[in-house]
């Protein structure tokens, strides 16, 4: 009972809001760990941020919040070892039922696995489905979603593309033509374009990079710099054509302290879809660096604590 | 990997006491050798040689004599059967003779070439064919052209045709039995409306039927027989017999349903045409007769007062004759 209460070790163990995510569990286990009741009752009421004095019980009441979040940091770990060691195919099956249930906002997730995993993992992703949900996952995304995103969206999970290198020049430079008239049409939206869903939805991603070529060529501008009014419709262009930008992209947003708590989750989801693919991840961490001036190791380093920030880093050192 | 023929439904019949795919080579090759002088035909190869051996083999066995003949003759079995056959024996024997996912990705291909908005096919293979099966047309598809069935399809069909058929060819349909019957109720009301407005290319009709499972889609047309009295193919009966859409759409929900009933219907078309149409025959006989030819031939003799074997004897001859008779397991082999 000599040692006394080490209170900002401890808070900083757990993670908030300027502390990172994920949860330090060593630090936990020698502090909190090692305390006498009597350092916790101080340490609690000591933490106003976590607890609440319940004067006329006589307790620090836990707030609910705490709780909450505590869960959500300690769950990191685990989250991300039981979606490793699943089956990718059973993975990206369960991130699409997850997308659809969500909505709107997590939509995207959906043109992600479509758009940049193989063939036959998309394949793959979509017998899981069947294995796992009874039904077809084109025909959950097609009756939870409606208008021009359900045709694009269902387009795209339906691909089976050709994965050889054969290219016709002359096509893709039709299909860029098509485009480029697609995207400068005021008012109406390019998602909506039947010809625009054929393009992105039907030929081989070899066949895109050329289209991307002419496109360029055409318009003088950058296919890849928006587009389109449809967030959609910009992310399968990008998870299309430069999938590791899209994800770098993605993994600055989630490493951003302000990140909100669906955002801070597709760290996991990145590293853990991505990290079996050592050349991608290799690529991406590349493209990371590149971007945003330091290494993906480091910002790990830097704002994730624990046995998840060890995991992540294991991941990543598998591509080098 | 082959899917097991069903037994009761297919006609192909092979004999117990097959020979190696060696000695079928063997046979093969002294078949396109035989000088054989037939006072009708000239000098030629022995066309029912070749038929008694490759009419009365599976697919797997096709595919090792297949193998076989190009190890001991360094050709391709079918390009020599390209030089040395004709027209629709040749034909019979070429769809026959390739592996079945081979042999729908050749189909669609053609379809797409000189794609009208009569033709069929494309919906034809992409319906009547289980979620494996499309896939192997799929992946043949690659292999053979470069390039995806669905960038083709989606290429060269416009409109209409192309969203449905589109749709159709990348479906990958669950297989199970499961039927959810709320389901099947809400969208057999959903269908009613649309046709009831004439809306046959509606965006949800498409849906539903590209990507419900079949027995999910049998439940909904049950449904809706059960609400409105009459079969979903009674109703669309009333639409313009002009309207190619219209019938494709017909044909699309009687593939997914009832397929021996749309095959006999093709059959009948092309029978009876003046000059029979020998594509769609010689299509249906080599694509069915390892599937449910079977029950085809017994619905063709229900509904046409004829046997199959009879109508297809009667409007053809040669070889050509002779091969799609051993394929309906009516030779004497």
């Amino acid at each position: 009972m000599a040692h006394t209460l080490d209170l900002e070790s401890i808070v900083n163990a757990f993670s908030g809001k300027n502390v990172g995510m994920g949860v330090d569990e060593k630090a936990l286990i020698s502090t909190l760990g090692n305390s006498h009741k009597d350092h916790r009752k101080l340490f609690r009421k000591a933490s106003k941020g976590f607890f609440e004095e319940d004067e006329e019980r006589a307790f620090e009441k836990c707030h609910d919040q705490f709780v909450k979040h505590l869960k959500l940091e300690f769950s990191r770990f685990n989250n991300a070892v039981v979606m490793w060691s699943m089956h990718p195919w059973e993975r990206d099956a369960r991130v699409v039922k997850k997308a659809l249930k969500k909505g709107d906002e997590c939509y995207s997730l959906i043109v992600e696995v479509a758009c940049t995993r193989s063939s036959d993992d998309l394949l793959g992703a979509r017998k899981a489905y069947h294995s796992l949900f009874d039904q077809s996952m084109e025909e959950d995304i097609a009756s939870n979603i409606h208008g021009s995103r359900r045709k694009l969206l269902v387009g795209l999970v339906s691909a089976y593309r050709y994965e050889g290198n054969k290219v016709k020049d002359d096509l893709a430079k039709s299909d860029a033509k098509i485009l480029a008239e697609a995207v400068a049409s005021p008012g109406e939206k390019a998602i909506e374009n039947d010809e625009v869903v054929r393009i992105l939805s039907t030929r081989s991603k070899l066949h895109l990079q050329q289209l991307y070529k002419h496109f360029n060529q055409i318009k003088g501008s950058d296919l890849l710099a928006g587009v389109s009014d449809s967030s959609l419709l910009n992310d399968a262009l990008l998870c299309l054509l430069k999938p590791s930008v899209y994800f770098s992209k993605i993994l600055n947003a989630s490493l951003n302290k302000d990140a909100d708590k669906g955002t801070k989750k597709w760290l996991t989801r990145v590293f853990v879809t991505r990290a079996d693919h050592s050349d991608e991840m290799k690529e991406i961490a590349e493209e990371y660096n590149q971007r945003y001036g330091e290494t993906l190791a480091q910002n790990i380093q830097e704002k994730i604590r624990g046995n998840y920030r060890d995991f992540l880093l294991t991941l990543l050192s598998k591509s080098n | 990997i082959q899917e097991p023929a069903k037994q009761n439904m297919a006609t192909l019949k092979v004999s117990s006491h097959v020979p190696s795919p060696s000695e079928d080579a063997e046979q093969l090759k002294s078949a396109f050798d035989d000088l054989t002088f037939d006072f009708c035909e000239g000098w030629g190869t022995n066309e029912d040689l070749i038929i008694s051996i490759l009419a009365h083999r599976s697919a797997e066995q096709r595919k090792l004599i297949r193998q076989t003949y190009h190890e001991a003759c360094g050709e391709d079995l079918l390009k020599t059967l390209d030089k040395e056959l004709t027209s629709d024996f040749e034909r019979a024997i070429l769809l026959w003779t390739l592996e079945p996912g081979e042999r729908d990705a050749l189909l669609a291909n053609e379809a797409t070439k000189r794609w009208t908005s009569s033709n069929q096919v494309l919906m034809e293979v992409a319906c009547t064919r289980t979620s494996t099966q499309l896939l192997h047309a799929r992946q043949a598809y690659h292999a053979r052209y470069k390039k995806s069935i669905e960038e083709d399809v989606a290429h060269h069909t416009t409109g209409d045709f192309r969203k449905l058929l589109v749709s159709l060819v990348s479906s990958y349909r669950y297989e199970g039995d499961e039927v959810n019957m709320t389901l099947a109720k809400q969208e057999a009301k959903l269908i009613h409306e649309k046709i009831k407005d004439k809306h046959y290319s509606d965006e949800d009709v498409i849906r539903i039927l590209s990507t419900r499972s079949k027995a999910q889609i049998n439940a909904t047309f049950n449904r809706y027989q059960d609400e409105h009295g009459e079969e979903i193919l009674k109703s669309l009966e009333e639409g313009d017999e002009d309207d190619k859409f219209l019938g494709l759409l017909r044909s699309t929900i009687q593939c997914l349903t009832r397929p021996e009933l749309y095959f006999v219907d093709v059959l009948r078309s092309a029978i009876n045409k003046t000059g029979t149409d020998e594509g769609a025959l010689t299509r249906i006989v080599t694509t069915r007769a390892e599937i449910d030819l079977k029950v085809i031939g017994e619905e063709y003799q229900r509904r046409n007062s004829i046997p199959l074997e009879k109508a297809i004897t009667k409007d053809t001859r040669g070889d050509y004759e002779k091969m799609l008779v051993a394929l309906l397991g009516e030779d004497d082999a």
